[in-house]
């Protein structure tokens, strides 16, 4: 699986930000044509580490190369070949959605026409036509999202960098920006993003690298690393004390683990959402049906709690 | 060390390649100026502040304070307009600082950092686009200037040359400030720490009163500083005299400035990501 070279790789990245040790030996690899999830809370080290392959940060030791060229030796070369989007890194907000995608297009150097012309192919790719001579100022937090990760896609590069795609956007905007992703991804474009969100992790990475204080707490493939920490959680309400009682009784005897908290009965499951039929089928005849039933994804927060209580118990 | 040897061809390849790069810096530098007086045409209430404050301070001085001030020459308003032209690009040198930081804020710089650009061309971009707010701004105040009496007793020619010094001053300190705004991302705090400076050049000159009415302690400061340099220099131009002298300090002042300045701001810009 590891067969196909890295394009982006880190060896020990370290950043200090005064008292403030962001990136603390960090490494990873990134191979040609796959997605990886660079997956952490606020503050783990994400947006560092990708301005420091994005060029714009330098690190204080370690080193990184971008398609084999080093991001700080080489930082012009690299540019050639990598767009960032995300967080961080915007457009313009007093000019038009075309002309900040023709400024950019220039600026990467893809000439004036060329620039024209990919404008408008990413403004129609990116269902922004509508909207293209109109001040971003007056556009939507998705549509602005768009639109920056069109203006990282100006110039074709090899590689893109998106920091926190979706972080504040609605779930509408959310899945057309993962479209892109996956669009891009099926193209052939290497992609580097970073989440705190398990389920973006798992709706897009091929590898997904999970770091806490500036350093790999963990890595793997989002099936594998569901199948360490990721339990679907039901919860299920059954209105009532006694009601939940029976419940829990019925499922115990299926062989589910049920753990019950008044009228709640909650139970958790390695295979995932699609287990709700099992559990239900288990109380059929033997328990009333539950007033609501709620599914809830293991949080990243979950994923840290197994961690650090894995790395315990150890 | 081994001694690099070229050969003819490599010598031209090289030259082009020069050549391509300063042409690339120059339409990257043009690029990055077109938007930022894009920004500048469609948010007009910076412009129309720039305009308004030198206005009241030509109102101020010349109908509330001018009959207090004691001039040589004939009139006030001839003593006060190359204060106010000094005045207003001093000013507007405080948007160049505004202007970076906030690019820094609003994240447009880091994607500009990460663009195969030339890296001068977004302290080059800034710069002109604010060259030329302050050329209009100029020209405003000329006009204000001329409805409020002034006459600019040399001519249209000594005028220009006077107005010349002025935006080529203006040119220079926006340098200084661009190293200011690139370390604040925060407009408001890139402004608070400009003006004082600002304040400090223009009111210890003797843009708005001579300067022998101030105490010679002040008069010290006062009379070493470019800003009064520059003031002198446009008064022998604008209202007569042997001018020669006063145009050369103050030319002397803008280059140095602007050189300082700039290598101060390349390098700025350039340590920024470390």
């Amino acid at each position: 699986m590891m067969s196909k070279p890295a394009v982006v790789e880190a060896r020990g990245l370290r950043k200090a930000f005064g008292e403030v040790q962001a990136l603390d030996g960090l490494s990873l690899a990134v191979p040609a044509g796959s997605v990886l999830g660079l997956l952490g809370p606020n503050g783990s080290g994400k947006t560092t580490t990708v301005s420091i392959l994005a060029t714009s940060l330098r690190p204080d030791a370690g080193d990184a190369t971008v398609g084999g060229l080093d991001v700080v030796r080489q930082a012009a070369q690299v540019r050639r070949v990598i767009g960032l989007a995300g967080q961080f890194a915007a457009v313009d907000p007093n000019l038009t959605g075309r002309e900040n995608l023709r400024l950019i297009g220039r600026l990467s150097r893809v000439g004036r026409r060329q620039a024209r012309v990919r404008a408008d192919e990413l403004l129609d790719s990116f269902g922004l036509n509508a909207a293209a001579d109109r001040l971003v100022r007056g556009y939507s937090g998705g549509m602005r999202r768009r639109l920056d990760v069109a203006a990282a896609l100006l110039h074709r590069p090899q590689v893109l960098f998106l920091d926190e795609p979706s972080t504040g956007l609605d779930p509408e905007s959310r899945f057309a920006v993962w479209d892109s992703v996956r669009d891009l991804a099926r193209s052939g474009t290497t992609v580097l993003l970073t989440t705190q969100y398990l389920e973006e992790a798992d709706a897009l990475a091929d590898q997904v690298v999970i770091i806490s204080a500036g350093r790999v707490a963990d890595t793997g493939t989002p099936a594998e690393l569901k199948a360490r920490f990721g339990t679907v959680v039901f919860h299920l309400d059954f209105g009532g004390y006694e009601a939940a009682q029976a419940a829990q009784a019925a499922l115990a005897s299926a062989g589910y683990q049920p753990q019950r908290d008044g009228a709640d009965v909650q139970v958790r499951s390695a295979t995932g959402s699609g287990e709700l039929t099992g559990v239900l089928r288990a109380l059929d005849g033997r328990a009333s049906d539950p007033v609501s039933v709620a599914v809830s994804e293991p949080t990243l927060d979950d994923v840290f709690l197994s961690l650090t209580r894995g790395g315990e118990a150890a | 060390m081994s001694t690099i040897a070229m050969s003819p061809r490599q010598v031209a390849a090289s030259r082009t390649a020069a050549v391509t790069s300063v042409a690339s810096a120059l339409s990257d530098t043009a690029d990055v100026a077109w938007r930022n007086l894009l920004t500048l045409l469609r948010t007009p209430q910076a412009l129309v502040f720039a305009t308004i404050q030198p206005v009241i301070f030509v109102l101020l001085f010349r109908y509330a304070f001018g009959g207090a001030i004691h001039v040589p020459g004939p009139n006030y308003v001839d003593f006060l307009m190359p204060g106010i032209f000094a005045q207003t690009v001093a000013f507007g040198a405080v948007g160049t600082a505004v202007g970076l930081s906030g690019d820094l804020r609003t994240g447009i710089l880091i994607r500009f950092r990460t663009l195969p650009m030339a890296r001068i061309a977004v302290l080059g971009g800034r710069t002109v686009a604010d060259l030329a707010r302050n050329l209009l701004v100029v020209a405003v105040m000329t006009g204000v200037g001329f409805a409020a009496g002034f006459r600019s007793p040399h001519g249209a020619g000594a005028l220009l040359a006077a107005l010349g010094l002025v935006v080529g001053f203006g040119y220079a300190i926006s340098w200084g400030f661009a190293s200011l705004g690139l370390r604040v991302s925060d407009p408001e705090a890139a402004q608070a720490a400009a003006v004082p400076l600002v304040f400090l050049l223009v009111f210890t000159s003797a843009a708005f009163v001579p300067a022998t009415a101030m105490p010679g302690w002040l008069q010290a400061f006062g009379t070493r500083q470019p800003v009064d340099a520059l003031v002198n220099a446009e008064r022998a131009l604008i209202l007569g005299g042997p001018a020669g002298h006063d145009v050369l300090i103050s030319l002397a002042w803008s280059g140095g400035l602007l050189a300082v300045f700039a290598l101060l701001a390349v390098r700025t810009y350039a340590r920024m990501g470390r």
